[in-house]
């Protein structure tokens, strides 16, 4: 793991001073709230619904017990005793008083940690799979990447007013883990001809109200040239993103409305200049900054294992709840004799990605005795043990059960993204955590999410897309309708190496009509698959939605009117005019639809 | 119209008269000026005013507008060596970011002063050079 050297902690320690500075000077009037607000912002503090809410940074999502253990603390010194894993792998906690901010941020720094850029519009926290290091199936280990991209971003002096915020993840797999697709710059470790290290670049992914598949801007970029070429892309964009309306100052757009040929043209010659700029400090990594840099991610001591273990087959022959969870939360590891663990945070009824300090706890006195001292937090607002061995699995199930952390249900049915919603976020529009806990409890029989098998259900309660609605196999986006609560359902997106934006299915449910909409859609599915291995996904994409949408909408289906809402609250279906909110990526309109709504994340 | 640069405010007039582009590039003959931009110039348009220009002032509409900083950070990978001068709405806060992008000193109107007087910018002037980036 990165260890903080002393630029680091010189850069998080000064950060909490000048931010009590800044504390100080807003009191004072010195700095108008106007001026205040990108500040705080981008040390992490946002105003929510009913408080302060601190973001704080988990770079690239990896910890150790230490700092897991001082999360824990926070959250019981300062905050209601838990906190809330996000999908950008940070913490968050609701209820910071803003006078103990300051007191917050020097206990972060006293163990590595901090919450600058996770907001603002600026270059935010860097994102990376969350298997990083562990996976079987890894080309390269991402973290080294995402570390030399976090010290570059950190701070940046050029960057820190940018037109929008600006996200960058970096995966290291083939496999897609880390949504790179959906990000400003996704960064795809690979190989040339010759076998020489570098990334394919991709530009101008994102989601929020104009959902969009990243395209490639450079099919080879060697590794030494990484950074000289993202602060071309920056530079470009912070030149050229548009400024006028906030909705549309995403690179996304800049990238959609020029055309990537030209900023592709634009970034490569600013990139040449970068490359030849004689004078002033070198972007490009020498092989030794690299090799600096990537022997702080030097595999940890595994022992020298073997791949079979007969007490672990013992165990799972006698256990039927054991073998459940190592079903659906295991996954191999690239060493023999290990494995890697996936501590499910959505317990059945459960508010998705929280952890209460007790459980941090445990999960940090897990890691320190079974996972060499590590641990990871996944955009799925999951955590991750990476380096467990086989042998003690048991024992690792054991100490989960206890915590109530043993949830055997990763990548099923309740395995569910969700964003805070209404109960916290001054952006939401509708309830996000409560549909996730109702669609939970609906298909909490171990038995029936195990025939449904495979599935990503993601839930936003607003358009902003915080909970990743739009590559959610199934989608649901909480919208206002007249001042009720409006569900869209999208079909079809995909988070992984092979993204795609979900299809919206039609007009929207009302808040209680949720759930037995997706019960009807699971009930088609299973109707319908082939084969009890068919995913959902490869249901819908063999089939095609028309299938689904008759599953959703009955009356519709039969040629009449669509039913009349059996609840008490009106229901107002989606004006017929109003322009998709989701289409897939090609198609996507650049314009903001009118009707559309006018909150946004900062 | 403080001027500031690592020292806090100065009185030093400016060395010469600040024109726009246009009336650099009608006015023809090769007397020294200054030239005052908007912060939306490409910087390849100024490269050949280079050699008689002394300052060059990038203007700040609002201090939420980044673009100064790149223009700035360009002017200088181009080859401009003169003065650089952020003029208009930037924040204290912003100082460091401005000298490591390039720009000299920064200019502020004096209502803006008034409330970040020169104490605020002098420590600002001091956090130059502790981003992660100083490793480098």
């Amino acid at each position: 793991m990165y260890r903080y050297d002393e630029f680091d902690d010189r850069f998080v320690r000064e950060r909490v001073s000048q931010f009590r500075n800044q504390v100080e000077r807003r009191l004072s009037g010195a700095l108008t709230e106007d001026e205040f607000k990108p500040l705080r912002l981008q040390n992490g503090l946002y105003l929510q619904l009913h408080a302060y809410m601190l973001r704080v940074a988990v770079p690239y999502g990896t910890l150790d017990s230490r700092q897991m253990r001082q999360l824990a603390m926070i959250a019981e010194r300062w905050d209601k005793g838990y906190g809330h894993f996000t999908t950008r792998q940070n913490i968050q906690y609701n209820w910071p008083k803003l006078a103990d901010v300051p007191d917050i941020l020097e206990a972060l720094a006293d163990v590595g940690m901090h919450a600058i850029q996770t907001s603002g519009n600026c270059i935010r926290n860097v994102t990376a799979d969350h298997f990083a290091g562990a996976a079987d199936d890894e080309i390269e280990d991402p973290r080294p990447t995402a570390e030399i991209v976090r010290q570059w971003s950190g701070g940046h002096p050029e960057f820190a007013f940018l037109p929008r915020k600006f996200k960058i993840a970096v995966t290291g797999s083939p496999n897609d883990r880390a949504v790179t697709k959906a990000h400003d710059i996704g960064l795809r470790m690979l190989r040339n001809s010759v076998g020489e290290p570098g990334y394919e670049v991709i530009v101008g992914g994102g989601m929020g109200r104009t959902p969009m598949v990243g395209k490639v801007i450079r099919e080879f970029l060697p590794k030494a040239q990484l950074l000289p070429y993202l602060e071309a892309v920056l530079r470009v964009y912070n030149l050229h993103g548009r400024r006028d309306n906030k909705y549309k100052a995403r690179i996304k757009i800049l990238v959609h409305e020029a055309k990537l040929e030209t900023i592709r043209a634009e970034v490569e010659d600013e990139f040449q200049r970068l490359l030849a700029e004689a004078d002033g400090p070198t972007l490009a990594l020498s092989p030794e900054e690299i090799a600096r840099i990537e022997a702080y991610f030097a595999p940890p001591a595994f022992e020298k294992l073997p791949d079979a273990d007969s007490d672990l087959d013992a165990a799972l022959m006698a256990d039927a709840a054991f073998r459940d969870w190592v079903e659906t939360n295991v996954v191999g590891h690239r060493e023999s004799g290990y494995r890697i663990v996936t501590v499910s945070l959505k317990p059945i009824g459960g508010a998705p990605g929280d952890a209460s300090a007790e459980q941090m706890r445990t999960l940090a006195d897990i890691a320190e005795r079974y996972s060499l001292d590590e641990l990871r937090v996944s955009h799925e607002q999951n955590i991750v043990l990476p380096h467990v061995r086989a042998a003690d699995l048991p024992e690792v199930f054991a100490c989960l059960q206890q915590a109530d952390l043993a949830t055997a249900n990763i990548g099923l049915v309740s395995d569910i993204i969700a964003c805070p919603g209404m109960d916290y976020c001054a952006l939401a529009t509708a309830r996000s955590i409560p549909v996730a806990q109702e669609i939970s409890k609906r298909f909490a029989d171990p038995a029936l999410a195990k025939d449904i098998g495979k599935l990503q259900i993601k839930i936003s309660g607003c358009i902003n897309a915080c909970g990743h609605h739009h590559v959610g196999h199934i989608g649901i986006l909480g919208l206002e309708k007249a001042g009720v609560e409006s569900y869209q359902i999208t079909l079809g997106g995909d988070a992984t190496e092979t993204t795609a934006i979900g299809e919206r299915a039609g007009p929207g449910f009302a808040y209680d009509e949720v759930v037995p909409a997706i019960e009807r859609l699971l009930d088609a599915y299973r109707a319908l698959r082939l084969t009890d291995d068919e995913t959902f996904l490869q249901a819908y994409r063999r089939l095609g939605a028309a299938p689904f949408k008759a599953a959703l909408y009955p009356q519709a289906a039969n040629g009449s009117r669509p039913a009349v809402p059996r609840t008490e609250a009106p229901r107002t279906e989606a004006p017929q005019t109003e322009a998709p909110v989701t289409t897939h990526g090609s198609q996507r309109k650049a314009a903001a639809a009118p009707g559309e709504y006018v909150f946004y994340h900062f | 119209m403080p001027i500031v640069n690592d020292n806090g405010f100065t009185d030093e007039a400016t060395p010469a008269p600040l024109l726009s582009l246009a009336a650099l590039e009608s006015g023809g003959g090769d007397a020294r000026c200054g030239l005052e931009v908007a912060n939306d110039t490409d910087a390849r348009d100024l490269a050949s005013h280079f050699a008689r220009v002394d300052l060059i002032a990038v203007t700040f509409p609002n201090f939420a507008d980044g673009r100064g900083f790149s223009l700035a950070r360009r002017l200088r990978a181009l080859g401009y060596r003169g003065r650089l001068r952020a003029k208009g709405h930037v924040i204290a806060d912003q100082y460091p970011m401005a000298r490591a992008c390039g720009f000299d000193e920064v200019e502020i109107d004096d209502s803006l002063a008034q409330r970040q007087p020169e104490p605020h910018w002098v420590s600002a002037a001091k956090r130059q050079g502790h981003a992660l980036q100083a490793r480098r």
